[in-house]
């Protein structure tokens, strides 16, 4: 599968907005200075031109509240895209693009069913994300953690700081099989640690998730969703203690940007690499 | 458990229907967990209820009847429930819901009929798009919530715990162990069309029962100046015109006290002066005189403007929202941070919301409840309800929350105050409006409805024990989102060029928007095309309407359809309902009729101005000279526990301060994130170093003492917060909001003319001008005949550019060896300070900087941060030194050793104790600055001139140890102390 380049040769990305989508700046901002370029769409002119699709290699959910997150978080910009637009993303993402969702992007992408078994149903969904542990809004910056996964543009083991800023992002499964088939895909992308990387308590772990699970991927590594921002994490100084540390020249945010337009810019993972990790 | 016949007996049957509607709840599943349900379980056990077994919180929603069963488990199944976390029960229409597996009350609390509901709006619309439609007519949707509560309660008990923790009866409705939801409910249709107020022939006392009977807050002179009017017109007024007149005329709109004339008495015996207008002499008359280049816009529009960097103006506006906020919290706070975004909106051409501000003013926590007035909110549940309501308003529409703070005093009990800031950030060349005769009026946005009639005349009146029933339609509900959309649309058609000028539909809803934006033309408008909500609005509610998220634009005739497209489609409604005249006349139709026809002229410069009488007489002085308290380090702990001091990580960590991705210095700074920041620094550029400091300062306590002195620590401490964290004073501009009593009251008056005289002084000798302001008057509260009235309560808000964020510095300790220097000179000056509040004192002299001095101070601190020499720093307020040096050392993770006897201070009157003043009072301005060695001479050299000593040095054992001014130890306590001292208070 080749990846779809945009003219002169970089990454085309689009980043799809609606109403009450608010992390749509920073996205763009992000995926730029990542090398990309971008397109900011409403979902409307998409939804009239799903063709669009096809000439980016990366569509990224930006956070946000959808629609006010009335009913639930993602609920009813999930329902939007599942009933205007799904059979073109289901095949943006067996075509070899990327899917990036952040926060609110994660969570439409959970009420599509992205991370879920191929083919089942919306009542059958296995994982969720709903109301934090504290039963409050926490914007706080928190470590994660990537873990080994089909994703191929996270490298294991490193850490990241990120703030998160969510009211339904603790992550929960049906049963414990879905958490073990989560696992034996390689979807579980990233997690919340202690800032040594040592296991994660509130509030390290903002909202009491099962495993302290951040992010998934899919089982092809080209969809993710996480709950914290790195975009807000791009410049030396968004750091919360960048007063107390040593200069440098950019956000850990940023890094992550970049290699997701790299490995989109590269084209998908090898098969070979994919299918061994099921 | 109640027994049935008790619970049959407690109401005199009514009927018990269930609705006719289909009915959706879903509930948590029994093994997981429901956060909401322990929150309300939590919010009954403080009020002290029987424990209840366990609560549950279910959302329940009522659909069309003409559904099919498949197709609302269609709907309960993919769209309100969850397959993971959720259960469903669903109930056919008519039919009480399945009963609950064990014997349960049930409250059910529901929107009154008109009043918003942002959720049955957006699931109704969601339903029309997939085409998931009933048999026949609309999905009419509502919603309501559900609380099963188990255990042994009283019918009392279950209609306190509705009353004073689950609902707000002014804008919902409650159902106990009852079924019968309201479904498809309305209220009166009014007649529309003209209505005459016969009034030329009324006298004096008919003059005021019509203002009375509607709600237009008129006075006197302003009755019958309007009669006076319509006598020579020889004709009578409409109901669109009085109500015209009364919004436009409002004290909230007009600020009549502000700019009225005043007779001031100085001080007993001295000889009267005429004050013409306390605006334009004090607050605008030094913005006048420091006539700053970069101020782009002040005083004539929506929000200020000032030019920020690289062809971009910042825009900045703060407004109160107090009485919608006491009757409900939530929906009052939220409109109120809605309402301030707008204003941002709508100054110049439109700006982008970049942050916003939230100060609360409320009564103490600890108010025993038998102590809360009748017709008013316990103080808990008042600030957790504003700060949820600026929470999900601010984190919704996306924009960082990012400053302000919380006051707490017994006088905000029956008037708690509200002031809620945006700064906005808008190309240079769309600073400015215009409209021209013959440009189309175009209303975008929400639709109108019946809420929030009256809020502008509400807000110029006091509040009694009545209020929350009469007022209930001041109260408006918003919808955060309906207001993104049109944030994103505007902007887009802004940078169009689609439009000549824009206002937001604020307090008077299209009655002010129009009138104002018409003023110097005149304006034709058709109310028959304003979309509503529902149908039964007179014409006079569709005109004076404060529903909100609308906007008015004037857009040119060739520019409609292209301006209309852009907003359609992103499904935003942009309606033309006229166009600007060249008439000098406001004209009105409806179906054709004329129902207000007014001249211009008379609209805003008819008000006759009322001589209103103010005098001072300072209160006499009282010495209080120094007390000691008893144990210095039990002193320390209980200011930092203080309410007005301790730790508000609880408010801050629920607002998005991180959202857009520029934030710098945060509100929350340190190790453990857990230190108070002077002020939030912002790079609002993405291709530009500069950045923008937004700070606050305030101080009720000074006010009651000395208005004057209160005034200049607010702009005083607003600035040095700002330079706290690197701003440049040199180009700080401030905002001025007022929030005082019934201003009828001379020494009430007296108090506001000393404040703002006294702000006039600060500004000038600061070099900073105000560019923005408001005033909100007559907030007292009347219960039988005793009046409680706030104190004065000025909040001033500074926005200061920081030359490069790089250079930005944050109040957390950064190194052991390091050294502490106090900058500012330290005075007897215990009046209203935290320790005499602590010692249950009132008096003494009240702190007031020195303006001869302090520009220096600041200017000289600014250009050592500029310089890169001060690792941390961090202003002196409420709580002197003390709390100052152990906000630094928990925040840092280090300790502190500082030595008072090196403190530069002024002279101490006989008989004073150097100990409390030294390490208590809140002299300003002062700063406690953490230099490195290597930076110390270059510091010393940039802050010569201005009084600062090394007092201390960072330690790296977590002790903070103070001596006092003869050398002995006077404070020794662990760094971990300070911080649960610090975060031990009230958690929301």
């Amino acid at each position: 599968m080749s990846a779809r380049r945009a003219p002169r040769g970089g990454v085309r990305a689009i980043v799809l907005r609606s109403a009450g989508t608010n992390c749509d700046g920073e996205t763009v901002l992000a995926l730029r200075a990542a090398g990309a370029e971008v397109d900011l769409v409403h979902l409307n002119a998409l939804a009239r031109d799903p063709a669009r699709l096809a000439a980016a290699a990366i569509l990224a959910l930006p956070g946000g509240f959808s629609y006010g997150d009335y009913v639930a978080a993602g609920r009813v910009f999930g329902l939007e895209i599942r009933h205007r637009l799904l059979d073109p993303l289901h095949r943006f993402v067996a075509d070899g693009g990327f899917v990036l969702g952040v926060c609110n992007g994660f969570q439409i992408l959970v009420e599509l069913g992205m991370f879920e078994v191929p083919g089942a149903s919306a009542a059958a969904r296995g994982i969720a994300l709903t109301d934090n542990e504290s039963n409050r809004f926490e914007c706080r910056w928190v470590t994660l953690r990537a873990e080994a996964c089909a994703c191929p543009w996270l490298v294991a083991g490193e850490l990241m700081p990120v703030p998160v800023a969510h009211a339904e992002g603790r992550f929960v499964v049906r049963d414990a099989e879905t958490l073990a088939r989560l696992r034996a895909n390689g979807q579980i992308a990233l997690t919340y640690v202690a800032p040594d990387g040592g296991p994660a308590a509130y509030p390290d772990l903002p909202n009491g998730s099962t495993a302290a699970i951040a992010g998934l991927c899919d089982p092809s590594g080209r969809v993710l969703g996480l709950m914290p921002h790195p975009e807000r994490n791009l410049m030396p100084w968004n750091h919360p203690q960048w007063t107390r540390r040593p200069p440098r020249a950019e956000g850990e945010g940023l890094s992550f940007y970049r290699r997701l337009v790299e490995c989109a810019a590269r084209g998908a993972p090898s098969a070979a690499r994919t299918s061994s990790r099921r | 458990m109640v027994p049935p016949a008790a619970a049959a007996a407690r109401s005199p049957s009514p009927p018990r229907s269930s609705p006719a509607a289909w009915r959706v709840e879903v509930f948590r599943r029994a093994d997981r967990d429901d956060p909401a349900g322990e929150h309300a379980a939590a919010a009954l056990a403080e009020l002290g209820l029987p424990p209840a077994g366990r609560v549950r919180a279910g959302r329940g929603v009522l659909l069309s009847p003409r559904y099919a069963r498949e197709a609302v488990e269609r709907i309960a199944a993919e769209l309100l429930a969850d397959p993971v976390v959720d259960e469903v029960r669903i109930a056919a229409p008519g039919t009480p819901p399945p009963a609950p597996p064990s014997a349960l009350h049930r409250i059910l609390v529901a929107a009154r009929p008109g009043v918003m509901d942002p959720v049955a709006r957006t699931v109704e619309d969601l339903l029309l798009r997939l085409g998931w439609r009933p048999a026949a007519g609309g999905p009419d949707v509502a919603t309501f919530r559900v609380l099963e509560l188990s255990g042994a309660l009283a019918a009392a008990d279950l209609e306190a715990a509705a009353a004073r923790v689950l609902a707000n009866e002014t804008i919902e409705t409650v159902r106990i162990d009852r079924e019968d939801l309201p479904y498809g409910g309305s209220f009166p249709a009014a007649p529309r069309g003209r209505v005459e107020v016969p009034l030329r022939a009324a006298g004096a006392e008919e003059l005021a029962a019509i203002s009375r009977r509607g709600q237009l807050s008129l006075s006197p002179a302003e009755m019958q100046a309007i009669q006076a009017h319509f006598r020579a017109l020889e004709r009578e007024p409409t109901a669109c015109e009085l109500e015209t007149l009364a919004q436009t005329w409002s004290e909230h709109c007009k600020h009549k006290t502000f700019t009225g004339p005043i007779d001031y008495v100085p001080g007993p015996g001295e000889p009267v002066e005429r004050v013409d207008n306390l605006l334009r002499s004090t607050i605008m008359r030094a913005t006048r005189e420091l006539a700053r280049p970069w101020c782009v816009s002040v005083f004539a529009d929506n929000a200020g403007i000032v030019e920020f960097d690289r062809g971009w103006d910042l825009a900045v506006k703060v407004e109160t929202h107090n009485h919608p906020s006491a009757i409900d919290p939530y929906g009052g706070a939220g409109t109120g941070i809605g309402g301030v975004i707008r204003d941002v909106l709508g100054g110049g051409l439109g700006a982008r919301p970049i942050a916003n501000t939230d100060c609360f003013f409320v009564g103490p926590l600890d108010l025993p409840r038998d102590a809360v007035p009748r017709g008013t909110m316990h103080p808990r549940r008042i600030l957790r309800g504003v700060v949820a309501g600026v929470r999900d308003y601010g984190n919704r529409m996306g924009i960082p929350t990012v400053s302000g703070g919380v006051w707490f005093d017994p006088r905000y009990v029956g008037n708690p105050l509200v002031f809620a800031g945006t700064v906005g950030i808008l190309p240079h060349a769309a600073a400015r409006k215009e409209v021209r005769p013959g440009d189309v009026i175009v209303a975008v946005g929400g639709r109108t409805g019946r809420d929030g009639i009256h809020g502008a005349t509400f807000s110029s009146l006091e509040l009694t024990e009545e209020s929350e029933t009469i007022s209930s339609a001041a109260v408006q509900i918003g919808d955060p989102i309906t207001e993104k959309r049109v944030l994103d649309c505007l902007l887009q058609a802004r940078d169009r060029g689609l439009y000549r000028a824009v206002t937001d539909c604020g307090a008077g809803g299209f009655s002010s928007a129009v009138g104002e934006m018409g003023e110097r033309c005149g304006a034709d408008v058709e109310l028959d095309r304003v979309p509503l909500k529902y149908e039964g609005l007179a014409s006079h509610e569709i005109w004076v309407s404060e529903a909100q998220e609308r906007m008015v634009l004037a857009v040119p005739p060739e520019k409609v359809e292209e301006c209309r497209a852009v907003f359609a489609a992103e499904d935003v409604e942009a309606t033309v309902i006229g166009a600007f005249t060249d008439s000098g006349r406001l004209v009105v139709r409806d179906g054709g009729e004329v129902v207000a026809d007014l001249d211009m002229r008379f609209l805003h410069g008819g008000v006759p101005r009322v001589v209103r009488r103010a005098e001072w007489t300072p209160p006499p002085p009282v010495d209080l000279g120094a007390p000691r308290p008893a144990d210095f380090d039990a002193a320390v702990l209980a200011l930092l526990g203080a309410p007005d001091v301790a730790s508000k990580e609880w408010i801050i960590r629920q607002y998005d301060h991180e959202v857009q991705g520029t934030s710098v210095v945060k509100p929350l700074v340190g190790v453990h994130g857990d230190g108070p920041s002077d002020a939030a620094v912002l790079r609002p550029l993405p291709d530009s170093d500069r950045g923008v400091a937004i700070a606050c300062g305030a101080n009720p306590r000074y006010g009651s003492l000395d208005p004057a002195a209160m005034a200049a620590c607010a702009i005083d401490e607003a600035l040095r917060n700002a330079v706290a964290v690197g701003g440049d004073p040199d180009r700080a501009v401030l905002l001025d909001n007022f929030a005082w009593g019934n201003c009828d009251r001379p020494e009430l008056l007296g108090a506001l003319v000393r404040a703002a005289r006294a702000c006039y002084e600060a500004a000038v000798a600061y070099g900073a001008p105000f560019v923005s302001g408001k005033d909100s008057l007559n907030n007292e509260y009347r219960i039988g005949g005793e009046t409680l009235s706030i104190p004065p309560t000025l909040v001033v808000t500074c926005l200061a550019p920081v030359p490069d964020v790089r250079r930005a510095v944050t109040m957390d300790l950064k190194r052991a060896g390091n050294r502490l220097f106090l900058v500012g000179r330290t005075a007897a000056e215990l009046g209203g300070s935290q320790l005499l509040l602590h010692l249950g004192r009132e008096g003494g002299t009240v702190p007031r900087p020195d303006l001869t001095t302090a520009p220096a101070l600041l200017r000289a601190l600014a250009a050592a941060i500029g310089a890169g020499c001060v690792a941390s720093c961090h202003d002196l307020s409420e709580g002197g030194l003390a709390v100052a040096a152990a906000e630094m050392a928990l925040a840092g993770g280090l300790g502190a050793r500082i030595d008072l006897g090196a403190m530069p201070a002024d002279p101490l009157p006989a008989g004073f104790d150097p100990d409390p003043v030294l390490l208590f009072a809140e002299s300003c301005p002062r700063f406690l600055v953490e230099v490195a060695p290597p930076a110390e001479p270059a510091f010393l050299r940039l802050l010569a001139g201005v009084p600062c000593a090394r007092v201390g040095e960072v330690t790296a054992a977590p002790v903070f140890a103070i001596a006092g001014a003869g050398g002995a130890p006077l404070v020794r306590l662990a760094v971990d102390e300070l911080r649960r001292a610090f975060q031990g208070g009230f958690q929301g």
